[in-house]
């Protein structure tokens, strides 16, 4: 697979605060990326960087092969977006918005191109009524249609199930599918969801206060009898080094903080833990996790996440 | 560009607030025309009460022309309040309603973008010109009819010839158009600030009064910088009604007074208008889209 999207050590700072640290990834073709944070982790900021709405402060951005920095306009032909909430002009009609944004994309359509894209959405009936009509599930499928109006290949979808109800959550996810399976474009989704995002994508990210948590295939990071193991030991430097000399180092996912973040099958645990020991690193504490759901859990704790959780 | 233009046009002919400066300037004429309609003369009276003694006046003092320049001298104090409406709304507006955020995923260059938004704010600035034009001169031309000019200027009277007067408002209607523009140049740069566009309305019309008021105080210290306030130049039109005499005191027809002084202050206007729009951009290219 080829990689559309290629982000290598993005930071943003504002001011005393950094919102985006060191982040490194890259997109596939094809793929449903899937971008998992709790509220304030840094995704919004890292999407309104891909989309050059915020200038990074570190770290260089590549979409389709070219640099953003220095072919914007022409990375954003291809590139369709709802950043955030999907805010469009409420005293124009769904029909003048898209229209309007169709225009500004430089793309010259159809009357009735307009109206199956609103059909698609299921806005069609409701084409030629001001937006200010809208309930939130509307607004989010206008956004995402205005997002499509110019046929981009690579669509970024900032928290697009928020504030919808189950129906409507139930219809994003069923575009979403559509948008990939049939019309074969690649997807960035972000969400504080994990269960959101384990039903449409196939890699996923996870973000927590700027930085990289883990990151993979969907299949593989769901799979139930894989297991991540927070390692925590006196001299984490070595200990890493050690790891990456070692036949566990396919297993490595990330630093954070004061723990090493180790992916493996349960099984394999007894195993690791006699590794540790052969390699001489002194081992303070080996906490499983039960699954990524229970990982993303700890790692983004809050009520919110919890109450999430228990639905 | 163009498509930029007539998206921003689209968009501003579509909103209710756009249409309040031309409610406002028709039901501000409209009261203007009624009360003198209704009783002229004793306005007329009241002007010339201190010189009616020395100066005997034929013809009709009250006529469109007149009626004309006095809507001009009471509204072209207000009108930059209705131009900062939308011009100090252009940006902060987007922002507010998170359509700034969906306009700059699109593939224009926020120069082109930011440009155009001027430029249809300043088609705005001079739709509403042209609307008060429309209102103050033809329509009072033809309630009113039309006659000499008179004038009272502070230390003399200026009397200006029937025929010698119409071409005088085209041009102070165009340097009006240039000095909203200023105005409309100034809240555009305001507006970029920060989300709430109320705030950059009322910083817009608190410099413009502070200049104002700095331009017009007659205290020596402050005479070093008047040329340079933007505010000095701004009742430039007035220049336009100023005519030129011969050696034997004659009017001469057709001619200003001073027409370097106008031009001087043409150029200090459009001199402001480049350095706000160049700041807009500079500003506007590095802004981080938050909102």
């Amino acid at each position: 697979m080829q990689a559309i999207v290629n982000v290598t050590g993005l930071t943003k700072q504002f001011k005393n605060l950094t919102a985006v640290r060191d982040l490194s990834f890259s997109v596939n073709e094809g793929d449903v990326y899937g971008f998992l944070g709790q509220n304030g982790a840094g995704k919004s900021t890292t999407l309104r960087m891909l989309v050059s709405l915020i200038e990074p402060s570190a770290g260089e951005v590549e979409i389709f092969g070219k640099k953003l920095r220095t072919h914007r306009n022409e990375i954003l032909r291809e590139v369709g977006a709802v950043i955030e909430k999907p805010d469009v002009y409420k005293y124009l009609s769904a029909y003048e918005n898209l229209k309007l944004f169709a225009r500004l994309s430089g793309v010259k359509i159809t009357n009735e191109k307009l109206m199956s894209q609103l059909y698609q959405v299921g806005l069609a009936s409701r084409a030629k009524d001001t937006v200010k009509t809208f309930s939130q599930g509307m607004k989010q499928r206008l956004g995402i249609a205005i997002a499509l109006v110019h046929n981009p290949k690579l669509i970024i979808l900032d928290e697009p199930t928020n504030g919808l109800d189950p129906q409507g959550i139930a219809d994003i996810r069923n575009l979403v599918l559509h948008l990939s399976k049939d019309l074969k474009k690649t997807l960035i989704i972000s969400s504080h969801l994990l269960s959101e995002i384990e039903q449409v994508a196939t890699r996923v990210l996870i973000i927590d206060k700027g930085g990289k948590i883990i990151e993979g295939n969907a299949a593989e990071l769901f799979d139930p009898s894989q297991t991540i193991v927070e390692l925590q030991t006196f001299n984490n430097v070595f200990a890493l080094q050690q790891l990456q000399l070692s036949s566990w180092k396919a297993h490595l996912q990330a630093q954070r903080d004061t723990a090493i973040l180790i992916r493996l099958d349960r099984q394999l645990i007894p195993q690791l833990h006699r590794s540790l020991v052969d390699m001489d690193i002194q081992v303070l504490s080996l906490q499983p996790r039960h699954s990524l759901e229970d990982y993303f859990l700890q790692v983004t704790s809050g009520n919110q996440h919890v109450d999430t959780y228990s639905n | 560009m163009w498509t930029l233009i007539q998206i921003e046009l689209f968009k501003i002919f579509r909103r209710p607030r756009t249409y309040i400066a031309f409610a406002a300037i028709t039901g501000l004429i409209g009261i203007i025309q009624f009360g003198l309609k209704l009783d002229g003369d004793s306005y007329v009276d009241f002007m010339m009460r201190d010189i009616n003694s020395s100066i005997t006046v034929e013809g009709k003092i009250l006529n469109g022309y007149q009626v004309c320049y006095i809507v001009l001298q009471i509204l072209l104090v207000h009108v930059p309040l209705l131009i900062a409406l939308v011009a100090a709304d252009m940006i902060s507006g987007e922002a507010n309603m998170g359509t700034l955020r969906m306009m700059l995923t699109r593939p224009i260059s926020r120069t082109k973008f930011l440009l155009a938004k001027f430029m249809a704010t300043v088609a705005y600035t001079l739709m509403l010109l042209v609307w008060l034009a429309i209102l103050a001169l033809f329509v009072n031309m033809l309630l009113f009819g039309t006659d000499d000019l008179f004038l009272l200027k502070s230390q003399y009277v200026v009397l200006l010839k029937k025929d010698d007067i119409f071409w005088r408002y085209l041009w102070a209607f165009g340097f009006a158009a240039l000095a909203m523009t200023t105005v409309a140049a100034l809240g555009f740069l305001f507006s970029l600030f920060a989300e709430n566009s109320i705030g950059h309305i009322v910083a817009t019309m608190s410099v413009i009064i502070f200049f104002t008021i700095l331009s017009t105080l007659n205290i020596p210290v402050f005479n070093k910088i008047k040329p340079f306030l933007f505010t000095t130049h701004m009742i430039g039109w007035k220049e336009f009604f100023d005519i030129r005499v011969n050696d034997a005191n004659e009017a001469i027809i057709g001619s200003i007074q001073n027409p370097q002084k106008i031009l001087h202050s043409a150029l200090v206007l459009v001199l402001h208008i480049a350095g706000f729009v160049t700041a807009s951009i500079v500003i506007f290219r590095r802004k981080d889209i938050l909102s």
